[in-house]
């Protein structure tokens, strides 16, 4: 069996910062919302996002608080940083010129 | 503000990892207990709902890893706990890395104080303004026999009017005075120096005060003028700047002191206390004479001059002057160019070299040490890092750790090896006050990168022989053999044959070249310098030409003296000779033809060296007269009619004749009668006797200085004080300079010599222990190894003298090989310390064979112990041990 849920390399890091563009989310809401939007077709792996999440953070690109969660409990909240506003934005811009390119290669092909 | 932001994180993961990790832990349980709760949720049982998320949320401990892997600093925590647990298994062997530490420490500290010297003394450029373009030029004498002769004042003169290579030439001459005391102060001999006014200018040097010489002080009409070294101005002045313009006795007449020179300023050399300018000082005729080789020569080349093309320009010059002075075979013939640096350290050269490849070789010995500590180490190990490699271990992080073990004990032994080297350096420097640019030896931050570089080299060296050593596939079957192993580790045991007969053999290299120069040492303090040389005391006087303005003034003063001294009790005998007492040096020599035999070939020379001497002199110091007699009383200022040569001077002048009787003429052209025949000797020990001629003291033209010499039956230092007072009582202004027995003088001009042959000694004794440690402790791993096969050997019925034979020639393989090795290698190289060596081949039997002899009974000795330990086992005990 394939993986048809895979990530497309590199768009994780795309897919976390528009995530969490909107509001604070810990590690967990994050992954069930790309799941949700994606219409179940976007499997995160905790494998691939809790170290993805940290580098970011590394990065600077979004920082981390710890808040109390919908269940009461201590969670870790991620926002984007004034940096990390700038990387989605970028990150966007690549991804609509990339997406739009495959896209035509293999609609006129 | 990202940086800001990044710099926050940063310094968080540096000082509360450790939070960090546990907070890690809680988002990687929160999100675990959310999926349990959704699992739950959707209908799942408590059990299954656990189950299940465990199973989508993967191996926690792996998410964690990678989670890790994606801090900053994580490098340095890996490093951190391998610095760790590197020093904990050191410590769980003490003795070991004792050992090891030590062992570095030498090794590391020979090798940094031996490149300190070398940096500062071969390798610094000399502290003067663009001193590559600086040059000494030296004449080549008309025989051939000097090619790098000092310098004519006349000569140099017409290269400074004709030549078109140099930017400037300036002359430097010798010279020392007597400094009057004033005050409290007693008076003092100083080392001078004499400089051209051009000379500070042409290396690019300004006094620290006042300033340099000018073109009008630098002549015969100038006025008497003075340069302080800054040791003598901070000493005798109190370093006080009034003191320029202001005149200081020197030879009782007054010299203005016109500036000071800077601290680290030490030309011609460290000993140099003032300078006075070159034209004023010295006699016009000394000044002018194109055969008298007085004076150095020191030029800046021009933009784009190579020394060869500056060397063959001076080189004409001085050709057509020769040519024009045929009559006079003492005017040079040719010009010779060497850097200035070149010129100031190039006798010290070889010896640094050869000392800094020794300490090269101590090295080396000392991580084939370590570096076989470790592979014994290893082996003990091997379960271990077997079981380590089985779980999962990576070979890379394996090989980390082994090297940051290697890293550790070369760091620990580098630090105190750096200590060492400082307190090393501080005693060479104080006991080589001689040594050409001792002054520019300092510790430095090349120093330091050079220590480090070591550290790190010795590291890598030690490190990775062990690790290689390790290879994975050999340590995953260590686990299978050394379940029950009899031979195990072959290869590891051939490794370290292999380590200690490389160091065998750099030992017997070490100890050849000890060998060597000891012999060669030995050699000339056995060589006799043909005088009594014991409990017989010198001491220099010179009196100032202005005081001592009439020659009879001198020679009442010398005779008062020598009444006095000869009267005091104990005293056997005195004398005095210019300009210096056997052993001590050259001297200066003279030209002469003998009267009776036919006038020389034009350009053909005869020359002798020369020393004045007062009648009783011969006696007083030892010299037998063979024949003839010493000279008559009536030798005095004015008429000097006597001239006693030697017997080196006999045979090679007069062979088959008899020379009592003979006349010498010298430059003045007057002629001597040879009254006597003295008994030779040496200018210092180790040359060969030279032809000398020796004239009256008393009768000499601008005699004003000697040394005295005094023989007693006892210890003759006791008289040191009382000649002083005598000598105080008649001028209380002449200071007593260089006041030292025969057998000192001997040893200050032996000094390199017992120098480097001491510290080669030291070194190769050193390899040697290490050698032996090295030897002992592979047998004794051979055996230990080997113990259940002895032991069934021995139950077999293998006598103990077998055993025994067996084990030593196991042991004893590495030390045969390496010493063939050495030898061979000592053969190839031995050549290269010929020039430092007296009377003693490079490839001298004897050295070789005791070298040998010596390396063996070490290694049978280091062998002996555990050899005869595995012939005493019990078989019983032994087969029990698996």
């Amino acid at each position: 069996m394939g993986k048809p849920n895979d990530l497309v390399q590199g768009t994780l890091d795309l897919l976390i910062l528009k995530t969490i563009s909107l509001e604070p989310m810990h590690g967990w809401a994050i992954a069930k919302r790309i799941q949700q939007v994606s219409g179940e077709v976007l499997q995160v792996q905790q494998g691939s996002l809790y170290p993805a999440l940290h580098r970011l953070e590394q990065q600077g690109w979004i920082k981390a608080k710890w808040a109390e969660s919908e269940t009461g409990r201590q969670a870790k909240f991620y926002t984007l940083t004034a940096a990390g506003r700038g990387q989605l934005d970028s990150e966007t811009a690549n991804w609509n010129r990339l997406s739009a390119a495959i896209d035509l290669v293999v609609t006129e092909a | 503000m990202r940086w800001l932001a990044q710099l926050r994180i940063r310094a968080e993961m540096l000082f509360r990892r450790r939070t960090a990790a546990a907070r890690l832990d809680d988002e990687l349980s929160f999100h675990l207990e959310r999926q349990i709760a959704e699992n739950a949720a959707a209908g799942m049982s408590a059990e299954e709902a656990r189950y299940a998320a465990l199973r989508a949320f993967g191996n926690p401990a792996l998410l964690r890893e990678e989670a890790y892997a994606t801090w900053s600093w994580t490098w340095l925590e890996l490093l951190l706990r391998d610095v760790y647990y590197g020093i904990r298994t050191l410590k769980r062997t003490p003795g070991f890395a004792a050992i090891a530490i030590l062992v570095m420490a030498l090794g590391i500290g020979a090798n940094v104080a031996l490149f300190t010297i070398v940096r500062g003394v071969l390798l610094k450029p000399l502290p003067f303004a663009d001193p590559d373009r600086l040059v000494r030029l030296y004449e080549q004498s008309s025989d051939g026999n000097f090619p790098f002769n000092d310098n004519a004042g006349g000569i140099f003169a017409e290269w400074k009017k004709q030549s078109r290579s140099f930017a400037d030439l300036a002359l430097c001459g010798y010279a020392g005075y007597n400094l009057s005391g004033s005050g409290e102060q007693l008076p003092e001999s100083v080392r001078a120096a004499t400089f051209s006014w051009n000379l500070l200018p042409t290396l690019g040097v300004q006094p620290a005060l006042g300033r340099n010489f000018t073109a009008d002080d630098d002549k015969q009409s100038g006025n008497p003028t003075v340069l302080l070294s800054w040791g003598l101005w901070k000493r005798r002045f109190g370093g006080d700047p009034s003191i320029l313009n202001h005149t200081i006795l020197l030879d009782a007449k007054p010299h203005t002191v016109v500036g000071v020179m800077p601290a680290w300023f030490a030309y011609p050399e460290a000993a140099i206390q003032l300078w006075t300018p070159t034209y004023y000082e010295k006699s016009k005729s000394e000044v002018e004479a194109i055969d008298d080789h007085a004076f150095r020569v020191i030029g800046r080349l021009k933009p784009g001059v190579t020394s060869a093309q500056a060397a063959a320009e001076l080189a004409l010059i001085t050709r057509r002057i020769h040519d024009q002075h045929l009559d006079d075979p003492f005017v040079s013939i040719g010009a010779n160019i060497k850097p200035l640096l070149e010129s100031l350290v190039g006798d010290v050269k070889t010896p640094l070299y050869v000392l800094l490849a020794a300490t090269g070789c101590v090295l080396l010995i000392a991580c084939l040490n370590v570096a076989n500590l470790l592979v014994a180490r290893a082996a003990a190990r091997r379960k271990e890092l077997g079981i380590r490699m089985a779980l999962g271990g990576g070979r890379m992080r394996l090989m980390r750790q082994h090297l940051m073990e290697s890293l550790l004990l070369s760091a620990a032994g580098g630090a105190l090896g750096f200590l060492l080297a400082y307190g090393a350096i501080q005693w060479v420097v104080s006991m080589r006050r001689d040594m050409a640019r001792v002054e520019a030896i300092q510790i430095d931050w090349v120093v330091a990168a050079f220590s480090i570089a070591l550290i790190v080299l010795c590291a890598a060296f030690s490190g990775l022989i062990s690790s290689l050593s390790a290879r994975s596939g050999q340590l995953l079957s260590s686990l299978q053999e050394s379940s029950r192993s009899h031979s195990a580790g072959q290869a590891r045991v051939r490794l370290r044959a292999a380590l200690l007969a490389l160091e065998v053999g750099l030992t017997v290299v070490l100890l050849i070249g000890a060998g060597l120069l000891l012999k060669s040492y030995a050699r000339l303090r056995s060589n006799q310098l043909g005088c009594v040389t014991q409990n017989v005391l010198k001491m220099d006087l010179q009196l100032p030409q202005a005081r001592y303005k009439q020659l009879p003034q001198v020679v009442n003063f010398f005779e008062t003296l020598l009444t006095r001294v000869r009267n005091l009790n104990g005293v056997e005998a005195a004398g005095l000779v210019f300009p210096m007492v056997p052993g001590d040096g050259y001297g200066g020599d003279n030209g002469f033809v003998i009267q009776e035999h036919p006038p020389l070939p034009q350009g053909t020379v005869q020359y002798a060296l020369h020393r004045w001497a007062d009648p009783g002199y011969f006696a007083a110091i030892g010299i037998p007269i063979l024949r003839g007699h010493t000279f008559d009383d009536n030798q005095r200022p004015g008429h000097a009619t006597q001239v006693v040569i030697t017997d080196a001077f006999a045979r090679r002048y007069f062979p088959g004749e008899d020379p009592i009787g003979k006349h010498l003429r010298t430059e003045g052209n007057r002629p001597y009668e040879i009254v006597g025949v003295a008994g030779d000797t040496r200018i210092t020990v180790g040359e060969p006797f030279k032809p000398m001629m020796y004239f009256a003291l008393y009768a000499g033209e601008d005699m004003n200085g000697a040394s005295l010499v005094v023989r007693s039956s006892g210890d003759v230092t006791l008289f040191s004080m009382p000649i002083q007072r005598i000598v105080a009582n008649l001028d209380r202004d002449l200071p007593v300079s260089d006041v030292l027995t025969m057998d000192q003088v001997i040893g200050r001009n032996t000094l390199d010599a017992s120098f480097d042959a001491t510290l080669l000694l030291v070194f190769a004794g050193l390899s040697l222990v290490l050698a032996a440690v090295g030897l002992f402790g592979v047998l004794s791993y051979i055996v230990a190894q080997r113990t259940s096969e002895i032991g069934i050997r021995i139950a077999l019925g293998a006598q103990r003298e077998q055993v025994l034979r067996l084990m030593l020639l196991d042991g004893l393989r590495p030390a045969l090989i390496g010493l063939a090795l050495g030898l061979a290698a000592s053969w190839a190289t031995a050549g290269m310390i010929e020039s430092m060596l007296y009377g003693t081949r490079p490839l001298d039997p004897a050295v070789f064979a005791s070298v040998a002899a010596t390396l063996l009974l070490v290694a049978a000795l280091a062998c002996a112990v555990p050899a005869w330990r595995a012939s005493r086992l019990d078989p019983m005990q032994a087969l029990r041990t698996e």
